[in-house]
C-alpha cells in the first residue's frame, strides 16, 4: 500500500511504497497503475510505476495536488489488476562481437564465461518498470554470483539490442544510448517498435521474461 | 494524382540548428519510456496558433538559436513567427523586414530566413494552414532520441520538402504586441530528496549563482556552479521524473529536466521547477547566470492561475 503521498513540484503526486525493491512491492505499485489508469481521474496526463514509487503528473490548468492526492487515497482498488502478465521469450546472441564485457565479468566476477551464461539463462526475470529510454525494461533479480558494478566509465554509445547486467538488475537497450551496464549479448527483437501506433512495448511492467541463447547463425537470419 | 495536389510547399535551404515540429505534447506514455515532448515554450506556441487562426494543437516548427531557411512554393499563405527572433523574407532579391507576432503573407518563390534567436533560444513558426505531417501516439512531437512524431522522428534536413495542406484562402491579419519578459530567479519546490545534502550545500544552492552550460537541450539544462554535496546517497533507486525536475548527479552538479528527458532516473531530486516558470526557463540560453528561490505548493499554484489568466488574456486580445 502506498505509504506516503508527497507533492513532487506543483503539478504531480508522489506515492512512496517503501525503500527495498522487490517484486511485492513492485506488484503493489504496478496494481495501483493499472487501477489509475482506468481510473479517469479528471488531469491525470502520465502515471509512471518504478520499483517502489508511483509518480503522477496532471495538468495544473484541471486538477491540483489536494484534489487528485484525495481521489488517489480514497481509490478502490479491484484486485488481480495485473491480467496481462505475459511470459516472454527472448533470443540472446553471445557471440564475441556482441558481448562486450564478457572478458571483463570474468575477471571481476571469477567466474568463467561458460558459468556466466549458465546461470544467466537458467532464470527468469521479472520486468519491474520499464523507461529511461523508451521501451527499456528493467529487469531482475539476477542471480547474486552474477551482481557486478557498472563500468566506472560509462560508454557513449551502447548499440541498440544488447543486453545488460548491473548489481541485481539486466535490461536491454531498445535503442543506441549512453550507458554503463555490463554488456553480455545482443537480441534480433526489437523491443519497441516505432512503427506500431498502439503497444510499442514488447515487454511492460508486471510481465516475466526467459532469455535463451541462439547462434550467430540464427540471429542473423531473425534479423532478416 | 496525389503528387500534384500537394502543390504548396517549403524546400529546406538551411535546416537550423534544431529545428522540429511540435505540438502539445504526447500523454500517457512515460510508463513506457517516452516523455512528454512538445512545444518547450508553451506561451509562445499557443500564440503563433492563435494568430495563425488555427486549432490550438496545430503542429509548428520550433527551432532553437538558428532557425530554418525555407523556400516556399505556392499559393499566398499566411506565416507568422513567435519568440524573440530576428528573421527576413527575401522575396525578389529583396530583403523585407517584419516584426514577431503578426501574420505576414507569404508569395511564391518567397525565402524565409530565421536567422537567430535573440538572448534566448526557442522560437515558433505557424503557417494559416497545416503542415502535413506524420502523427504517432496521438501527437506530430518530433522526439529524436526515440525517433517518432513527425519527419520519422528526425530534425529538419537539407533539401527536405515540407508539404502543407488545407491552406487557408481568408488571410487572417492577426497580430499582437508581446514581449518576451526575462528571469534569473527560478521559483522552485523542494524536492523528495531535500535532505540528501548537506546545510551548506542547500544554502549555496539558494544563495549562489548557476551558469547554464552549453550541454542543454531539450532533454535538459546542465548547470555549473558550487558542488552540493550529498550527506546521504548520490544514488537513489531509479524511479519517475517530470518536467522541471532538478536532479544533483554524482559529481554534485544540477540538471533541469525538460520536455524530452528520460522518463526515469537515478540521481537525487532536489527541487522542482514551478510549472508558472518553466516557459521563461526553456528560454534561458548558455552563458546565462540563474538562481534558486524556494517556494511552497500554495503559492505556486497561485502564481500559475495568474500566469494562465496572462496567457489566456493575451489570446483574446489577438486581432
Amino acid at each position: 500500500m502506498i505509504k506516503n503521498i508527497s507533492n513532487l513540484g506543483d503539478a504531480a503526486l508522489y506515492c512512496d511504497f517503501g525503500t527495498e525493491v522487490n517484486k511485492e512491492i513492485n506488484r503493489n505499485v504496478i496494481n495501483y497503475f493499472n487501477n489509475l489508469r482506468d481510473s479517469n481521474f479528471l488531469g491525470i496526463t502520465n502515471i509512471t510505476p518504478s520499483y517502489n514509487k508511483l509518480v503522477i503528473s496532471f495538468d495544473l490548468k484541471l486538477t491540483s495536488f489536494a484534489k487528485l492526492k484525495k481521489q488517489v487515497e480514497n481509490l478502490e482498488l479491484k484486485k488481480n489488476n495485473n491480467s496481462k502478465n505475459n511470459l516472454i521469450k527472448i533470443p540472446v546472441c553471445c557471440a564475441e562481437e556482441f558481448a562486450l564485457d564478457i572478458k571483463r565479468l570474468q575477471k571481476l566476477l571469477k567466474i568463467n564465461e561458460a558459468k556466466i551464461y549458465e546461470t544467466f539463462f537458467s532464470k527468469n526475470y521479472y520486468c519491474y518498470m520499464t523507461g529511461f529510454i523508451a521501451g527499456m525494461p528493467f529487469l531482475g533479480d539476477m542471480d547474486k554470483s552474477l551482481f557486478a558494478k557498472r563500468l566506472e566509465t560509462p560508454r557513449v554509445k551502447v548499440p541498440k539490442n544488447s543486453i545488460g547486467i548491473t548489481e541485481q538488475f539486466c535490461n536491454i537497450y531498445t535503442f543506441e544510448s549512453p550507458g554503463g551496464w555490463n554488456i553480455i549479448g545482443k537480441t534480433p527483437v526489437d523491443i519497441f517498435d516505432n512503427k506500431k501506433n498502439t503497444e510499442p512495448n514488447l515487454i511492460n511492467p508486471g510481465d516475466t521474461i526467459s532469455f535463451y541463447p541462439i547462434s550467430k547463425l540464427e540471429y542473423e537470419k531473425k534479423y532478416e | 494524382m496525389k503528387k500534384n495536389m500537394n502543390k504548396n510547399y517549403f524546400e529546406v535551404l538551411r535546416p537550423g540548428i534544431n529545428s522540429t515540429f511540435q505540438d502539445n505534447g504526447r500523454n500517457n506514455f512515460y510508463h513506457i519510456g517516452i516523455p512528454f515532448s512538445g512545444a518547450m515554450d508553451n506561451r509562445n506556441f499557443l500564440l503563433a496558433n492563435t494568430i495563425s487562426n488555427n486549432e490550438i494543437n496545430n503542429p509548428v516548427v520550433e527551432f532553437a538559436y538558428q532557425g530554418p531557411k525555407l523556400k516556399y512554393i505556392g499559393e499566398n499563405i499566411s506565416i507568422n513567427v513567435t519568440g524573440d527572433v530576428n528573421f527576413k523574407i527575401i522575396r525578389k532579391n529583396k530583403n523585407l523586414e517584419f516584426s514577431c507576432y503578426e501574420n505576414i503573407i507569404l508569395e511564391n518563390n518567397d525565402c524565409l530566413d530565421i536567422l537567430s534567436t535573440n538572448r534566448s533560444v526557442y522560437g515558433y513558426l505557424s503557417i494559416g494552414g497545416t503542415f502535413e505531417v506524420d502523427y504517432y501516439l496521438n501527437s506530430c512531437s518530433t522526439n529524436t532520441k526515440a525517433k517518432i512524431g513527425a519527419n520519422s522522428g528526425e530534425k529538419l534536413k537539407k533539401g527536405q520538402t515540407i508539404h502543407l495542406k488545407n491552406i487557408k484562402k481568408i488571410l487572417p491579419k492577426n497580430k499582437i504586441e508581446y514581449l518576451n519578459s526575462k528571469i534569473e530567479n527560478i521559483r522552485i519546490i523542494k524536492g523528495p530528496h531535500f535532505d540528501y545534502f548537506s546545510k551548506d550545500a542547500i544554502d549555496s544552492f539558494f544563495s549562489d549563482e548557476f551558469n547554464v552550460t552549453k550541454l542543454s537541450d531539450r532533454m535538459g539544462i546542465r548547470l555549473k556552479g558550487p558542488k552540493i554535496s550529498n550527506i546521504k546517497n548520490t544514488n537513489i533507486k531509479s524511479e519517475g521524473l517530470v518536467k522541471g525536475v532538478i536532479q544533483i548527479t554524482a559529481d554534485g552538479d544540477p540538471i533541469i529536466m525538460l520536455s524530452d528527458h528520460g522518463t526515469i532516473g537515478g540521481y537525487p531530486k532536489i527541487g522542482v521547477v514551478i510549472s508558472a516558470d518553466y516557459d521563461k526557463l526553456v528560454q534561458i540560453p548558455p552563458g546565462s547566470k540563474i538562481k534558486f528561490k524556494e517556494i511552497n505548493l500554495k503559492d505556486a499554484e497561485t502564481i500559475f492561475k495568474l500566469y494562465e489568466m496572462e496567457t489566456q488574456n493575451l489570446i483574446s486580445n489577438i486581432k
